[in-house]
Formats: structure tokens, C-alpha cells, sequence
């Protein structure tokens, strides 16, 4: 094995016939499959793998898992690249590459590394006390300040990779599958229940993984036994490299299964890259373990510096070493099991340092039978080397830290540390349950669950594997756990982690490594005011690195709460926010991108639309025509083009996506009284009437034309926009306050097709389609509907027109719709017939003065303001009808509808601008109204405007200014009506 | 997210829902008969309670009704769901408590 | 207070740094103030602050339930801007916009403005129309704003995608350059070591629980720890406005909705701007630690629970790949909420209430870290002078009863 110097003879479950290459740095470098990133790299004796955050300090590999501040990693690059992985995460796959993050030009020299040397300059929050001069100065810092910052780069193109979103029910959702969670699952699963067992690794067994062969409790094949019956087991599912990591209201929950990263570029194209499992369980149990913490010393950043549970997984599962001589330092028990088994792999361990003064038990006589040199009492107090850490300098401390005695150095490659350990209580936090403070054990658990949830296992403060197992078993039944046996003895105390106190200053101890948060930062803040944790939080950045604080933040706070001196449990912890580790982005939007963002709708005459060249508009979710340009011309020249075809011949237009509600019922009459402003009694079969709908605070919220069907069947429609909002609107009113109302409404919108036909040629093409319907003006006058076969097609037709032109609206079964459009452009009536977008629509409509909600009303606009008084019924009340009485509705000097004529006929007003009653003098001004639709009329040969003004009529002939970009234009008010304002055309 | 039942299709996830808001706002039977203050109270004063909320929710992806829901606003527990017209389920007040 | 500057960092970098004092005191709660301002949040903080620096009203309390900042302020998405459509409203936020400006050099406490520019993406004719409208209105009224085309956008945020093959393309946006991001938790502490300095006290951990009210005037307010006398109080608990109003017997019209918002894990700077877009419903901005900072719409249920639904991170983060393809592969670092008070014409009411001495500054919605400074100016102004000031004066409780709403929903930028 040349080449991986730090790979021991035989053991660990890393694939040795499989060698894997892959490239760290530029550096080529082969490990096993089986290998993470982390272990391959310590197997080839890689220790300095990135720099820290702010003082670009150079950093090793931590830990083995999730937990793990130091090793970020760059993850491939371009398209593909991940920023900030980290590489004890990180399968290894065949010609994976890898760079650190946050360093120039490289990892062992980097130019950041300044900063170090200026440390002393820049504590915890430097940057709120400086960088003010001068005013605005700090957007010139900031520009430096932020080049510093970020850590990896973002890829450099769209993904290339799919994600997916699945959704998941279960009895019981089992998250971690160490003995707690596989005895868990077992349990559940023989029970019948539906299970599912997810885990963040590749293979079951949690802890156990870590574990030499013989260290365990049980007996060693337990495992495979039970993943193979969980396997085995038709109603348990069980999600392997799958994090667990939100949890939410009412037992829903959230989980990352990373399905294809672990194979690089053999990764089948038919699998996602991830995908998002979002699980509704009825049970949870939460067997997420815990996490090892680090001991604060100084210089205790240094790349070999690692959690000693790490070194022990390193060595037994992926059979490195990942030293050779080893000082461990630690105050509590399970740093001696680690010292014992890579001793037994050959690690040389110069000594066992314990916080604790007094120490005796099995781990302790076990670890001085095998000769090691246990020192109680003792303290690293300092460290030595630079890209690697080459020395210990220890010393005695007494019970409260002080330093109590000389100090010598040992020589070492590798530095394990164990400051107890954490349980993961992230994801019962975010639950909602309450944390409480074990002093014996110097952690949080978990207390009182506000969700269906259970604990088992470490999360709970367990340490053997017997009594995880025993907890993971009746928390799968959710039953009572059996009584602890009486023959575990209990465990010596971890002892409250203690820092030694060294002069200030001399040396810094880092808390949290990623964010470089020093011991003497945390007192810093406490000095200055910032007690509250999430005050110590945000002044130091302490947890707020992308490990989230999982190994730092009970340390910081057992150093804050030292330094206020008070309890732990008074000083309290803070929030833990989902996700518990990082999500990517890709996979929490899943498909909903592209085209899947939002369905696209789209009318059944949309092919020859498109074929026609059609530029489109998005309504909503709909896609309509906006204009149709032949070739040369351009918007003005084509909506000139289609709306005088309008004016003199015919045109046609696609009306489809009008909201269309079906409203039967004996009392649809009198509902149709109430949410509209008018009266509908008097509609009679076969005519229509225009109806104006307004909220409860009177301002207009929709318009539309209701025809009467047959007795007590009644068809609206709503504009295009509001459709599935109106639909709501009414069904509200329907079912909460008027259920005494027998009504019962019916969304058409898709199930007709409906065309427009307007223009002075308009009856005489529909004649040429139809021959079971009388067009003539007597027999089919406006307002009117009528039912029967156009171009032989079930159909009906509405003489009702937006245009001011004789105008018909056809409506056929939706699959007929592009019969019925084909059957119009092909009739022989003598008339070209024009297609016409939603552009020559509004033109048409704005030289009629006819409003259009959403141009002419923005939510803030009421029918006394367009000039509707017509429309509002004085004989009943309407929804919105008390609120025109209201004070500020009946100010003279609200905004109101006019026409604008420019003083220049040419001069097109763009909309929106804003109306001045004065020529401008300078910001501020005074403006009292602005242009809210204009449009160059080709019919008028003149540019027409609508506009809302405060005064509105009254001040019709008053000449206004509006500024633009360059200069100003004058425009007269005037009547909204700019043509045929007597109506005849469309009576015709 | 919620896990809501509606009294006619079961449990079923809140991205099927709409919320309509505080439940039991009467409309006046009049409201030519109410000064603006009183009109304003209807239109736009709400309760807003930190604790038990009647509101409405409307299984707007689903069967379309309408209904109420009685959701504490601080645990987001559903305490009582009843159909419209139905009257509240009576365990105390839902209140600030 | 010992000033901040590079030269007492440097000293104090000799003692290494024991010798900085407390930013703020810890006092207890004294039995009687002239004003008492209930929320120790950035607006109450800046209006305790103006009270004492530009108004004489004697001893002021701050009271915080919690730890100062721990609300909105210190939960939001940092974004501040001063575009809106109406005169008042624009006024008011450019008011704001204009004290951030100097409000660093002013606190001695760098709240780190970054004036990096706003930009708000237009995404169909409509947005179009709408943005003309408003871009017009704000220069008119005196507050820089301009319009954008695709390739203008492009050229300010390179990383966007304007590619009209998407499902919304950008059809344009408007920019404010004078608009960016702030600090959230500094706006909150520069204010109270600013306060504490000209004697504000500023009581954490301290719960009001009931307000002492005698013949239409406010007494003095019980708290959870002990009464306090005083015949001014000025509500700004933002999110808890309506429990504190039931205690005063006023209704508000006001609602507490969770409002969700994320960080990715830090990556080199790669966005400049601040980009939003009401249409696919989502803001997006890089913090200097190199965080995108993401923000969508509120969750439709009330809740005081600071959590909201997963289904508005999923629908955000679609919306945010639409514009940024790129984004793809980073991840979300963290997400939380907050509980916001949503009015309904998405306005905050700032000014008096019917009952004597009561004042309240509430129902900011989404959007009120960008009004802090203007917010706790003007607010300072109606409770010294019991008159609000003419910035305000529009921003009242009577608005739903006359109809004078001022309605930033139908008509604005979007309501953030």
C-alpha cells in the first residue's frame, strides 16, 4: 500500500481490492472504496486540509461525520462543483476532485493568513467599532471584507442534475440506524406497523461502525442480523445515506437521500442526484446519537487535532491511523476506549490527560493495565507546529482550571480530545420539545416532546449499547422501557469541561473552529453586554458556521456561563433552526423549475396560434396572444394593423381563458344581487348583463358579463386573471355566511372554447355559420345570447362586445375550439377575418372609455371613482356598498376616471407616467393622478389616453403636464369616451 | 406544514388548504345602519389571539368546502375542526389564554 | 460611552480587549418613567432613542420580554429601500432611508449600510405597467429609481438568468442604488448603546402583562417584574401588537403571520445586488459573510409560533432557481420565521390610540426593518409632542375607519 503510509495492515470496511483515485489540491492520491474523502486522506497522512474562516489558519480533519467545522472541501468543479463540503461526508469515488476553500493561492501558503498575524486587531465583533469613517466609507471596507469571506465558490453554470421530491407515510419513521434505531425498527416492524429507518451513512449500524470487532457489547454480527430482517420485512423501508434533517408541525418531516454522489460520473442518468423525502409519520423515534466535543485549549486548532471518537472510527472503520504517536487529552471515560484501541493498532500514546483529578473505573485501570501513562489532573495548555500539530505542552491544573504545576512538552503527531459528549438533540428541538440540562453528564437532553416523538439511545444520555438497544426497542412498541438492569454500574461524571486560565491573550483557544470563535471572544461579549446566548451568538458568530455549532456551542456556552458565573441551564441554549445539516437547493424546489415552475395554460387554439407567429403575453397562468406581427411590422404597426380590422371589417379574438362559473339554484337570482352592485331581477332568459363585483371594503374586484341561461341557471364570467379568485370569493360567501342560499356553482372556464367576433362585419360572418339562429338585429339584439350550431357545432353565442363594434362571443366544447377558429377564418362571408391579440383588445376598449380591472384598477379604486354610478343598486345593499359611504370615499378630491388627450396627437403617453398640474419645478412634486392606460389610436389617428385624477371630471379641459424621461408633454382631460361615445356601433 | 382534517375527505396535507382567516365574523344585517367605526370593525378589526383561534380553512384542492378549524396559534395544534353552521365545540373560550 | 473607532480598537488590542465596557447597562426596572416603550426591538430602541436625544421628556424604559432585538429585527432579511408608490409612504421610508444613511457615524456603532442597490424584476406587462408607474412617482417625489431592460439587468447581476426561454423571464426591473442591506442585530444594539448612553434604561427579561388604564388614561403598566407608573407608553412589539392592544380593550387591524426566510452556507461573493421579484415570490440578497439571505411571502395561518410551513421554503426556492439556475447546488444553511403584523393595506399604523397616552407603532408587516430609524423618529415625535408628525400623521388607526388607507398591495413594490 504505498501511498497510504496510514493505512493499517488488514481490518476496517473499506473494499481493498477496489482502489479508488482521486485528486486533492492537484495532488493525485488513491484510497479504497469505502473510503470518505476524510479517511483516504488521512490514510495517505493528508492532516492540513483547509483554512478557517477569518484568521485563515490552517485546519485539519475534526471529526468523522456531520458534526465536522474544519474540512470543507470544493467539490468537483464548474457545473457540478458543491462548495463546502465537508470531506468527512464525502464517499469517495473513482476520479473524484477536491480543493480546499478560503485560501490563495493555495492551502499551504495562504495569503490570507495576514490576518492571523493581526489577530489582536480584530476580536469577536471588531467590525461594528471601526470602518465608519467616512460616511458611507464601509461600503468601500465591506467590498475587501467580503472577497475575505464566503469560503467555496458557487458552480459556474445551471445544474446538470435532477432532484426529486417524494412523499412518504408511515406508523413509525425511525431517524438513525445505530442499535438504538435498528432495535427500534426491529421492534416496530415486527409489531406491523409501517416503518421507516432512515440513516445519513451508507450502511446500517450507527456507532457500531466504529467500534473494534471486540469493543462491543454484543455480539458482533447483530447487525447485519437485523438489517437483513429489516430487509426482509415487506411494511419497514429503509433509507440509507438519508439525513434526517427537518422536523416540523404535526410529525411532518423532512429527509436528504443522497442517491447517485457517492458514483461521480457513474451515475445511471435514470436516478436523481438527490432526493427530498417528505415523510408524515405518525410516531417518530429519534435515535440520532450524539457528538463528541472538543476541549478548549490554546492553540487547539491545530491540523491533529481531532475528536477522539473520530480517531477511534478512522481506525476501525476504514482501518487508518490517522498518527503515530498520540497525546489524548479528556474528562471523561470514552476517550480511554478510543486510547485503547488504536493503541492496540499500534498508535503510540505519550499520555492520557484528565481533566477529572480523581479518576478510577474500568476505562481507566483497563487503559493502565495496557500500560498507558494516565495523567489525572492534567491540561494541554498549549500545542506546537504549524501545518501540523508536532507538540503538547501540559501541565497540572487544580479543580477549577488554575495551572498547578510546571509545564512540560510531549511530542506528537495527533492530539485526541474528548469534552463529552452532546447528544443530537437538533431534531427534537425543532419539534418543539423542551431541552434540560444534565449536569452529571454536562449536556442537554431531551424533556418534554410537544409531537408524537420518542428518544433513544445517546440522544438520551445513554452510554452502553445494550441500554441504547433496550430504549430503541420499547420506543418502537411506544411502550414503557423495561428497567435498566442492575448490574450496569453508573458512570463516573463527565466533569463540567474545564479551560485552563492562562495570562490573556497569550494564546488563543478556539470554541468554534470553522467561525475561529476564541474563549477569550465568548468573555469579550459577556464583558460587553451580549449575555444572552443568541446575543453571544450573533456578536460572535459562535455555531453560526455550516456545522451550525454541533460541537462548539455547549462549550461556548459553559465558558459563558463560567464567565457570568452562573449555571448552565440559566444561561439556557439556543433555538436549534432546521435543517439539522445542509439541503441543497435543487432538491428542496425538486421539479417545480423550467417549465414545472408553474403549469402553463394554455387555450385549445394555442397551436395555430403559435404557428401564426403570435408574440404572447403571460395573463396569470395563461398564455395569450398578445399581438400577431407579420413580417416587418412591430407591436404599433400590428395592433394598428388588427384593431382597425376591428374598427371596418371583422376581427377575432381568443376569449377562452375568461373565467366562465356555472350558477344554478332557485336562489342564484338573489345571490347574483348580492355580490353584485346591480340588480338582476329583471334579467330574463336568453339576454346577459353586465355586473361589477366590489370587496367588503368597497373597491372594484372584478367585472364580467352573467347571462341567464334557463331559469335558475345562470353562466359569469370573471376576467381572465381572477377566474380561480372570484370562483373562491363566491364560494366563501356561499358556504360560511349564506348557507340558507340554495346555489351551487361550477367552474367552465376549460370546458368551452370561446371565440370573439367583432366589428361592423361581424353579424354577417356569424350569418354565413350559423343556420338555427336568427342574427338580425331584431331577433338577436345586444345583450343578448342565443343557442345553437355554428359551423355545425353545438354552441352559444352572446352578443354581448368589449370592442364598441358588433360583437358576438362564441362558446363550443372545448375540444372544438380549434374547429370553431378554423371554421371562422375559412367562411366565405366576403370578409377577411383578422386575428387580434389582448393588445388591439385594449385599445379598442380604452377608445370606448371602458375600464379594465387590473389597468384601470389596482385594488384601491371604486366605482364612484370610474364613474360607475350607474352600476350601484340604491334599491338592495351589495357586498362593498357600506363602504362608499365612508368618509375618504366621498372626498371630492379622490383620484377619478378621465381621458387624456396629448397636445402633441403623435405623443403616445407611456403608462404609468405620472400627471402634474403644473409644469415640474423639481422633486418634490405635486402630482395628482397618472396614466393608467395609452395607447396610440388608429382609428382616431391620434394618441388616446385613460388616466385616474384626483377631481377627475371637474377638471375636464384643464390642461396637465407629465414629465418624462426628457422633457414634458401637455395633455387636456377630457371624456373618457374617445369614440362612438353614444354607443351606436355596437347597438347596430 | 399542517396536517389538517377536513370533515369530509380526512387528513390530508395543508398545501390542499386555504386559510380563510378569523371564523364567526358575523355580517351585519344592516350595514346602513352602522357608523364607520362599527362598519371598520367588521371589515377590518380582527381578533388575532395568542392561543386558541377559530378560522376558517377551505379545502380549496380537494372537495372545495369550507369549515372551521379551532388551531391554537402558538403550538399550531388542532384542537376542534366542526363544519360550517355547526357550533363551536365548547371547552372554554378560544381566547388569548 | 467610550467611542468606537480603529484607534480604540487599537488600544484596547494592547490590554487585549479587557478593558471594553458594557455596551449597554443592565439596570433593574425603576417603579416610575415619563415614558415607558414596550418592545426592545430596533423601532422600539430607535424610538427611545430620539426620545431622549431630540425630545424632553425625562426618564425613558425600554421593556424587552426577551433579549433586545430578538424579534423581527434581528429575524429578517436585512433588505432596506425606500421605493414605494405612494407620496406618504415614500416619505416616510425615505425618511428612514435618509437617518440610515449618516446612522453608523451617528450611533458610533458601524451598522454596516451597504447601499449595493435594489433591484425589482419585472416579469410580464402588467409588472411592466405597474413598475412605470412607480419608478415615475418615486423620482418625482425626490428618491432615485430607475428602470432597467433585461441587458441593464444582466449587467448588474451577471449571475441572473434573462434568458426568455424560461417559464417568467424578465422582461425588465426597477433599480434603487441608494437601496441595500443593513446589519440587522447592529441597527438594534447601535441604537441601544446609543439610548443607554443618553440614560434610556433598557430592562430585558421583562414581560409586560397589563396596562393600567383610569378614566381613558394610561396609568402605568404591570410587568413581570413588578408595576411600573408612567403616563406615556408607546407599543412597538411587532408580531404580539394585538395581545398588547387587548390589554388597553383595543381591537386592531391586525394579524400575526409566520414569515419565513433562509441563509445557504457562505460562498464567495457572487450576487452585488439586492434582487426581488413579487411575481415568482422571492428576495434574494449576499451577505458579506457570504450568505444568499432568501426570503419569500408570508404563511396564510395566524401564529406566534416563529416557525412556518416547509411548502413556502419548497415554492421559494423554486422561484429562486428560476432566476439563478447557478443556485442549484448550494445549500440551505439555516431557515427560521418570524411573526410578523400584517395590516391590510399592507401600511403600519404609527401614531395615537383612543386611549390617553397610549401610542402605538405596529402592523409593519413584512417590511419594517427598513423603516426603523424613520419609524422610531417620528414615533419619538408623536409620543414627546402627543401630535404625530406630518411624516406619519397618514399612518393612523382612524384610516379603517374613514377609508383613507394607504394601500401598498394592489399598487407597489413588493410588500418587504
Amino acid at each position: 500500500m504505498t501511498g497510504q503510509p496510514y493505512r493499517l495492515p488488514a481490518g476496517g470496511m473499506i473494499d481493498r481490492r477496489r482502489p479508488v483515485n482521486f485528486s486533492f489540491n492537484g495532488r493525485r492520491l488513491t484510497g479504497f472504496s469505502g473510503d470518505t474523502l476524510a479517511s483516504a486522506l488521512l490514510a495517505n497522512g493528508v492532516h492540513l486540509v483547509g483554512r478557517s474562516f477569518k484568521y485563515h489558519r490552517p485546519r485539519g480533519i475534526l471529526s468523522a461525520g456531520t458534526e465536522e467545522p474544519n474540512a470543507l472541501v470544493q467539490l468537483e468543479s464548474g457545473n457540478r462543483s458543491v462548495p463546502n463540503l465537508k470531506a468527512t461526508r464525502i464517499e469517495l469515488y473513482e476520479g473524484l476532485t477536491a480543493t480546499s476553500v478560503n485560501c490563495w493561492p493555495g492551502v499551504r501558503f495562504d495569503a490570507g493568513a495576514l490576518i492571523d498575524a493581526a489577530h489582536r486587531l480584530v476580536p469577536a465583533g471588531f467590525y461594528y467599532k471601526t470602518f465608519m469613517w467616512p460616511r458611507g466609507g464601509w461600503h468601500f471596507y465591506e467590498r475587501w471584507i467580503r472577497r475575505m469571506a464566503g469560503m467555496g465558490r458557487a458552480p459556474t453554470g445551471p445544474d446538470p442534475d435532477r432532484y426529486e421530491r417524494m412523499n412518504a407515510h408511515c406508523d413509525v419513521l425511525v431517524v438513525g440506524a445505530g442499535p438504538a434505531g435498528m432495535a427500534a425498527a426491529q421492534a416496530a416492524g415486527r409489531s406491523g406497523a409501517r416503518v421507516i429507518l432512515a440513516d445519513e451513512r451508507s450502511q446500517p449500524g450507527g456507532s457500531l461502525l466504529n467500534m473494534a470487532a471486540n469493543g462491543s457489547e454484543i455480539e458482533p454480527d447483530w447487525s447485519s442480523g437485523v438489517a437483513a430482517e429489516l430487509d426482509s420485512m415487506k411494511n419497514v423501508r429503509v433509507l440509507s445515506r438519508t439525513t434526517v434533517t427537518g422536523y416540523f408541525d404535526h410529525n411532518f418531516v423532512i429527509a436528504l437521500e443522497q442517491v447517485t454522489d457517492h458514483l461521480g460520473s457513474n451515475a445511471p442518468v435514470h436516478l436523481p442526484r438527490q432526493r427530498l423525502w417528505r415523510i408524515r409519520a405518525g410516531r417518530v423515534v429519534l435515535a440520532t446519537g450524539a457528538l463528541e466535543r472538543p476541549m478548549v485549549f490554546a492553540n487547539n486548532d491545530r491540523p491533529g487535532v481531532m475528536l477522539a471518537g473520530a480517531a477511534r472510527a478512522y481506525a476501525n472503520r476504514f482501518s487508518v491511523l490517522p498518527g503515530r504517536r498520540a497525546v489524548v487529552v479528556t474528562n471523561n471515560d470514552s476517550a480511554y476506549e478510543a486510547a485503547l484501541e488504536l493503541h492496540a493498532h499500534g498508535m503510540a500514546v505519550a499520555a492520557i490527560l484528565d481533566h477529572r483529578g480523581l479518576v478510577d473505573g474500568n476505562a481507566v485501570r483497563g487503559a493502565r493495565e495496557a500500560g498507558l501513562d494516565v495523567l489525572p489532573g492534567h491540561a494541554i495548555v498549549d500545542t506546537g507546529g504549524r501545518r501540523r500539530v508536532r507538540a503538547a505542552a501540559v501541565a497540572k491544573i487544580d479543580h477549577d482550571g488554575t495551572l498547578a504545576g510546571p509545564t512540560r512538552t510531549l511530542a506528537c503527531d495527533l492530539i485526541l480530545m474528548s469534552g463529552g459528549w452532546s447528544p443530537a438533540v437538533h431534531l427534537f428541538s425543532q419539534s418543539g420539545g423542551r431541552l434540560r440540562y444534565d449536569a452529571a453528564l454536562a449536556a442537554f437532553l431531551p424533556d418534554h416532546p410537544r409531537q408524537s416523538v420518542r428518544c433513544a439511545g445517546a440522544i438520551n444520555g445513554a452510554a452502553e449499547t445494550t441500554s441504547c438497544m433496550r430504549e430503541g426497542r420499547s420506543a418502537g412498541l411506544d411502550e414503557e422501557p423495561a428497567p435498566e438492569a442492575s448490574s450496569t454500574s453508573p458512570k463516573p461524571p463527565v466533569q463540567r469541561q474545564v479551560f485552563a486560565r492562562y495570562r490573556a491573550g497569550e494564546a488563543r483557544s478556539f470554541v468554534d473552529f470553522q467561525n475561529d470563535v476564541t474563549a477569550a471572544d465568548i468573555t469579550l461579549a459577556a464583558r460587553e453586554g451580549y449575555e444572552s446566548v443568541e446575543h453571544l451568538k450573533r456578536y460572535t458568530t459562535l455555531g453560526m458556521g455550516t456545522d451550525q455549532g454541533k460541537t462548539g456551542n455547549v462549550p461556548g456556552l459553559a465558558i459563558l456561563a463560567g464567565t457570568l458565573g452562573s449555571p448552565v441551564p440559566a444561561v439556557g441554549t439556543t433555538t436549534f433552526r432546521p435543517p439539522y445539516e445542509p439541503v441543497t437547493f435543487g432538491a428542496i424546489a425538486g421539479r417545480d423549475i423550467g417549465a414545472l415552475a408553474d403549469p402553463v395554460r394554455q387555450t385549445p387554439m394555442h397551436a395555430w396560434h403559435e404557428k401564426a407567429g403570435a408574440v404572447f403575453e403571460d395573463v396569470g397562468q395563461w398564455k395569450r396572444p398578445f399581438y400577431y406581427p407579420r413580417p416587418g411590422e412591430n407591436k404599433r404597426t400590428a395592433v394598428a394593423r388588427e384593431s382597425l380590422a376591428v374598427r371596418n371589417a371583422v376581427g377575432i379574438m381568443d376569449v377562452t381563458t375568461l373565467g366562465k362559473i356555472l350558477i344554478c339554484g332557485p336562489d342564484s337570482v338573489e345571490f347574483l344581487n348580492r355580490v353584485y352592485t346591480n340588480a338582476w331581477d329583471s334579467l330574463a332568459v336568453g339576454r346577459c348583463r353586465y355586473g361589477l363585483m366590489l370587496g367588503e371594503d368597497g373597491m372594484v374586484l372584478d367585472d364580467g358579463v352573467t347571462a341567464n341561461l334557463s331559469p335558475n341557471r345562470l353562466l359569469m364570467t370573471t376576467t381572465t386573471g381572477n377566474a380561480a379568485r372570484v370562483l373562491s370569493w363566491l364560494e366563501d360567501w356561499l358556504q360560511t355566511e349564506w348557507p340558507d342560499l340554495d346555489v351551487y356553482l361550477t367552474s367552465l372556464t376549460e370546458q368551452f372554447a370561446t371565440i370573439a367576433l367583432a366589428g361592423p362585419g361581424a353579424r354577417q360572418v356569424l350569418a354565413g355559420l350559423v343556420d338555427d339562429i336568427d342574427v338580425a338585429p331584431a331577433a338577436f339584439p345586444f345583450m343578448a345570447w342565443r343557442a345553437g350550431r355554428v359551423a355545425g357545432l353545438p354552441a352559444r353565442v352572446f352578443r354581448i362586445s368589449y370592442s364598441g363594434e358588433v360583437a358576438y362571443e362564441i362558446s363550443v366544447p372545448a375540444g372544438h375550439g380549434m374547429d370553431l377558429w378554423m371554421a371562422v377564418l375559412q367562411q366565405r362571408s366576403g370578409y377577411e377575418v383578422t386575428p387580434f391579440g389582448t393588445e388591439a383588445m385594449h385599445v379598442l376598449r380604452a377608445e370606448k372609455g371602458y375600464p379594465m380591472i387590473g389597468q384601470e384598477t389596482d385594488g384601491t379604486v371604486t366605482p364612484l371613482d370610474l364613474g360607475m354610478q350607474w352600476i350601484l343598486s340604491s334599491k338592495k345593499d351589495f357586498l362593498g356598498r357600506r363602504s362608499l359611504r365612508r368618509s375618504a370615499m366621498l372626498d371630492p378630491s379622490r383620484k377619478r376616471l378621465v381621458g387624456l388627450r396629448t397636445e402633441d396627437p403623435e405623443a403616445v403617453v407611456p403608462e404609468g407616467a405620472q400627471i402634474l398640474p403644473t409644469p415640474p419645478s423639481g422633486p418634490p412634486e405635486t402630482m395628482i393622478g397618472h396614466v393608467t392606460s395609452s395607447y396610440w389610436s388608429a382609428t382616431l389617428r391620434r394618441s388616446i389616453a385613460l388616466a385616474l385624477v384626483m377631481g377627475g371630471r371637474e377638471r375636464e379641459s384643464h390642461t396637465v403636464h407629465i414629465p418624462l424621461d426628457h422633457g414634458t408633454l401637455r395633455a387636456e382631460i377630457c371624456d373618457p369616451r374617445f369614440y362612438d361615445p353614444e354607443g351606436i356601433r355596437l347597438r347596430g | 406544514m399542517l396536517l389538517i382534517p377536513c370533515p369530509w375527505c380526512g387528513h390530508r396535507d395543508e398545501s390542499e388548504f386555504t386559510c380563510g382567516g378569523e371564523a364567526h365574523i358575523q355580517r351585519p344585517a344592516d350595514p346602513a345602519a352602522l357608523d364607520d367605526a362599527d362598519w371598520a370593525d367588521y371589515v377590518f378589526m380582527r381578533t388575532n389571539p395568542k392561543g386558541r383561534h377559530r378560522e376558517r380553512w377551505c379545502h380549496s384542492h380537494g372537495c372545495g368546502r369550507w369549515f372551521n378549524v379551532e388551531r391554537h396559534t402558538l403550538t399550531h395544534d388542532i384542537v376542534a375542526v366542526y363544519r360550517m353552521g355547526e357550533t363551536p365545540p365548547d371547552h372554554g373560550e378560544a381566547d388569548g389564554t | 460611552m467610550t467611542r468606537y473607532s480603529i484607534f480604540s480598537l487599537a488600544r484596547n488590542a494592547l490590554g487585549y480587549h479587557r478593558g471594553w465596557p458594557r455596551a449597554w447597562r443592565s439596570p433593574e426596572p425603576a417603579p416610575t418613567y415619563d415614558v415607558v416603550i414596550v418592545g426592545g426591538g430596533g423601532h422600539g430602541l430607535a424610538t427611545a432613542y430620539y426620545l431622549a436625544k431630540e425630545h424632553d421628556v425625562g426618564r425613558v424604559a425600554v421593556l424587552e420580554k426577551g433579549w433586545l432585538g430578538g424579534g423581527n429585527t434581528g429575524r429578517n432579511t436585512t433588505i432596506i429601500r425606500s421605493n414605494y408608490l405612494w407620496d406618504e409612504s415614500a416619505h416616510f421610508y425615505e425618511k428612514a432611508l435618509q437617518l440610515y444613511e449618516g446612522l453608523s457615524r451617528e450611533l458610533n456603532f458601524n451598522i454596516m449600510l451597504s447601499q449595493r442597490g435594489v433591484l425589482n424584476l419585472a416579469h410580464n406587462e402588467h409588472d411592466l405597467k405597474e413598475m412605470s408607474r412607480r419608478v415615475r412617482a418615486i423620482r418625482l417625489n425626490g428618491i432615485d429609481s430607475e428602470i432597467l431592460d433585461p441587458a441593464g439587468v444582466k449587467t448588474e447581476v451577471p449571475v441572473i438568468n434573462i434568458s426568455g426561454d424560461v417559464r417568467y423571464p424578465i422582461l425588465g426591473a426597477s433599480l434603487q442604488r441608494r437601496g441595500g442591506v443593513a446589519r440587522h442585530d447592529a441597527v438594534a444594539w447601535g441604537f441601544a448603546r446609543a439610548a443607554d448612553a443618553r440614560g434610556v434604561d433598557i430592562v430585558q427579561n421583562c414581560e409586560v402583562t397589563g396596562i393600567e388604564i383610569a378614566n381613558g388614561r394610561v396609568r402605568g403598566l404591570q410587568t413581570s417584574r413588578g408595576t411600573i407608573a408612567t403616563r406615556k407608553v408607546g407599543l412597538v412589539a411587532a408580531g404580539h401588537s394585538s395581545v398588547l392592544a387587548a390589554m388597553a380593550g383595543l381591537r386592531l387591524p391586525i394579524e400575526s403571520h409566520p414569515l419565513q426566510a433562509m441563509v445557504s452556507e457562505p460562498i464567495k461573493p457572487v450576487l452585488n445586488s439586492v434582487v426581488m421579484s413579487n411575481t415568482v415570490h422571492v428576495y434574494v440578497s449576499q451577505s458579506d459573510k457570504g450568505e444568499l439571505v432568501i426570503g419569500a411571502g408570508i404563511d396564510g395561518f395566524n401564529s406566534y409560533a416563529q416557525r412556518g410551513s416547509f411548502q413556502v421554503v419548497e415554492n421559494q426556492m423554486g422561484a429562486l432557481l428560476e432566476l439563478f439556475p447557478i443556485f442549484s447546488r448550494l445549500r440551505m444553511l439555516r431557515q427560521w420565521g418570524g411573526i410578523v403584523d400584517v395590516c391590510p393595506d399592507a401600511s403600519p399604523i404609527v401614531g395615537k390610540t383612543p386611549v390617553d397616552g397610549l401610542y402605538i407603532n405596529c402592523g409593519w408587516g413584512t417590511g419594517g426593518f427598513k423603516a426603523t430609524p424613520g419609524s422610531g423618529w417620528a414615533f419619538a415625535h408623536t409620543i414627546a409632542q402627543n401630535e404625530p408628525h406630518e411624516l406619519n400623521a397618514p399612518f393612523t388607526l382612524e384610516r379603517f375607519s374613514t377609508g383613507a388607507l394607504i394601500d401598498e398591495h394592489g399598487a407597489a413594490a413588493v410588500a418587504h
